[in-house]
């Protein structure tokens, strides 16, 4: 629990955009994904998004993703007012299609990757990082 | 997960590969009305290897009470399974006689009259003689402690762990994972840990600021016994800067990180481990989530969450096991290794009944010098209790309804809070309440009781934001402890409903009156996460309410409505 005021205040403002309107406030993870692909099915193998299932800080939440093959691999924040995070691009010398990035999320959300492989085909995972107050730990 | 029955159909099914469970017939003592040393210890050797397991200490030297939780509720795919069972189901479940022994350790009826009849539990000094007779029976059986040790007592907190230190290294100790440990301060932690005759274990323990494995903890270690390789991977408790105050280690970063954790199940696996063992503090739930997981774990000593099971569950081919808390048990697991394989194990949970078992002179003497420097502070009398005083529970214990009582009148607010934590003895009816008892409750690095105004709105999302911590069917979501108690507030929670949805009518038990959202409210609590939070420390405001008091009693408390149970 965060108890000064002016912390209170701060965490307030993210708790509330998390517990009371999540539906007003985010983009279906869906719909971003069909954004990306446009319109295209993603397959759900093919890549893979490391993320903490509860945020340390939600300023600066690290990620990775890892998408064989891929040319390029799009970062989505469905919560945040802005849902666009990053797009990496891979050449032909990539070593790996692999990425490592912190973002900052605005409260509780899916964090979503999509990856474009060099056939045009597409890959999508998603997973849900919560962003909590904290506190009272056995 | 799997039920009793399925549990034993499982060991039939597979008896050449598992074991049946070594659970003890307690029913047959229990009519005997004697309970004996050597029934608690009496073990038939099995395999060749053996591990001792004693988790969640939290600085209890000494023989205490400690009631099991009546509420502790699973939701999703937990509903209704180990551990989310609890008093005559549980006893049910697991053909355990009322009124024996076993009632008395593992379930919460009937507690004041069976503590007197059974006498305290724990006592390091009694688990040294159980750990003896274990390493006479198997010289080389691997002692593993779970975390959450150097807190939770006076002389704790002013040795700033080391007493309990010194003890756990005369049991001969052989390696350790970490929750509570962190919260001495990094400086005080490394201090320790470069002190240690054995590993400090913790895969997911990694560096904040590259996200990299920090040096100071190895992610697992190897013992060569009974002609077998055995590995220990450590395991942390994933949510220490978040449950904690993530600013006294701001190193250190966590989470439970279990695609490190195959990776290292691997890597152990091609340097030639016979056995895989995970010394654990991620909570039993997320014990079974990441055994559903992971591959080639063979065993998971669990700690976190307190469970006591005296039969460990199989997740796939992973044996978990569950040792309880406070010094009240330890488990000692017999594995069969052979060719890189487990073959089958043998398994007890040992209650340490101190009146049963006899201490070992040389730790006794041990814990009486570590308590020597401090015994006038820790005996004084501080005054008596009417009522069992208890802490576990998901929602409200004695205990803290006594100290959110003290809290209200003593810093004059409207609304007050207490941590959810699952540490803290047990006071019987007509015991008197000494300044370690008080201690024993409230101890920590961070107990200043904060005063402070926050509207009605936010009061209710810290107990939305607590309750998903608590109830998210994820287990990886779930931290570990139990709901944020509350003084002068009573609700309604509905456990199986969304964040957000699960907590309302919020109402001001003074008044009557319904919270509302945009007016404040005077809130006063310990245990801030928050850096500089000012305010006195909560055992001397306990102390000081106790004493004003003289004689304490704790009414039921029906203000928490559950629906969804």
């Amino acid at each position: 629990m965060q108890f000064t005021r002016r912390d209170t205040m701060a965490i307030g403002g993210a708790a509330v955009l998390t517990s009371f309107v999540p539906s007003l406030s985010v983009a279906s993870t869906n719909d971003l994904i069909m954004e990306v692909t446009g319109g295209a099915t993603a397959a759900s193998s093919g890549i893979d998004l490391t993320a903490p299932e509860i945020a340390e800080n939600g300023n600066t939440v690290p990620i990775s993703v890892d998408a064989p093959g891929a040319v390029a691999v799009t970062i989505l924040a469905a919560g945040n007012p802005l849902p666009g995070v990053a797009t990496f691009n891979f050449g032909d010398g990539a070593g790996s299609q692999s990425a490592t990035t912190r973002i900052r999320l605005a409260g509780t959300q899916d964090v979503i990757a999509v990856a474009k492989m060099a056939d045009g085909s597409f890959a999508a995972v998603s997973q849900t990082v919560k962003v909590t107050i904290g506190g009272c730990g056995g | 997960m799997i039920s009793r029955r399925d549990f034993l159909q499982v060991g039939m099914a597979t008896s050449a590969i598992y074991g049946a469970s070594g659970a003890v017939n307690w029913a047959k003592l229990a009519a005997q009305q004697k309970l004996l040393q050597d029934d608690l210890l009496q073990f038939d050797t099995y395999g060749n290897i053996s591990l001792i397991h004693i988790t969640d200490i939290h600085g209890q030297l000494k023989p205490i009470y400690f009631r099991e939780p009546e509420i502790n509720l699973g939701v999703g795919s937990a509903f209704g399974k180990v551990p989310h069972i609890t008093g005559a189901n549980f006893r049910k479940m697991y053909g355990i006689d009322d009124g024996s022994h076993s009632h008395y350790a593992l379930t919460h009826n009937d507690f004041s009259a069976l503590a007197k009849e059974y006498g305290r539990v724990g006592g390091l000094d009694r688990v040294a003689t159980v750990i003896k007779a274990i390493r006479a029976d198997r010289p080389d059986a691997i002692l593993l402690d779970g975390g959450d040790t150097w807190h939770g007592s006076y002389t704790c907190h002013h040795s700033q762990g080391q007493d309990m230190v010194n003890v756990m290294n005369a049991l001969n100790t052989e390696a350790m994972t970490f929750h509570w440990e962190f919260t001495l301060g990094s400086d005080r932690l490394h201090e320790i840990i470069d002190t240690l005759p054995f590993p400090a274990l913790g895969q997911n323990i990694f560096d904040a600021e590259w996200d990299e494995p920090a040096e100071y903890f190895k992610p697992y270690t190897f013992f060569e016994r009974g002609g077998s390789k055995v590995a220990v991977i450590g395991q942390a408790f994933p949510y220490m800067p978040i449950a904690n105050p993530g600013w006294m280690f701001p190193e250190y970063s966590f989470g439970i990180r279990d695609e490190n954790m195959q990776a290292m199940v691997d890597e152990v696996r091609g340097l030639g481990a016979d056995l895989v063992v995970v010394l654990s503090h991620n909570g039993f739930d997320v014990d079974k989530k990441m055994a559903s997981i992971v591959t080639g774990i063979d065993v998971i000593l669990s700690g976190h969450t307190h469970d006591a099971l005296p039969e460990p569950i199989l997740i796939n081919k992973t044996v978990i096991v569950a040792s309880g808390s406070n010094g009240k048990f330890v488990s000692r697991v017999d594995l069969d290794v052979r060719n890189g394989k487990m073959m089958g194990f043998k398994h007890k949970l040992i209650p340490i009944f101190s009146d049963v078992i006899t201490p070992d002179p040389d730790v006794a003497v041990l814990i009486d010098r570590e308590r020597a420097p401090y015994i006038d502070q820790l005996s004084e009398v501080i005054g008596q209790s009417e009522s069992l005083l208890y802490r576990r529970g998901n929602f409200n214990g004695t205990w803290d309804d006594l100290i959110c009582q003290a809290i209200i009148e003593e810093r004059g607010a409207d609304i007050s809070m207490s941590p959810g934590v699952r540490w803290g003895p047990s006071i019987l009816p007509g015991q008197d309440i000494t300044r370690e008892d008080i201690w024993n409750v409230t101890s920590m690095s961070y107990g200043k009781v904060y005063r402070t105004e926050m509207t009605g709105e936010f009061i209710h999302i810290i107990l939305e934001d607590v309750a998903d911590n608590l109830f998210n069917p994820d287990p990886y979501y779930q931290q570990g402890g139990d709901m944020v108690r509350i003084g002068g507030m009573g609700y309604r929670i509905d456990i199986n409903k969304p964040q957000g949805k699960r907590i309302s009518d919020l109402t001001l038990l003074k008044t009557g009156e319904r919270v509302d959202p945009s007016r404040n409210y005077i809130v006063a609590g310990w245990a801030s996460v928050n850096e500089g939070t000012e305010g006195p420390q909560i055992w001397d405001l306990v102390e000081n309410y106790i004493r004003r008091n003289g004689s304490v009693k704790v009414n039921p408390n029906n203000s928490v409505k559950v629906i969804g149970a």
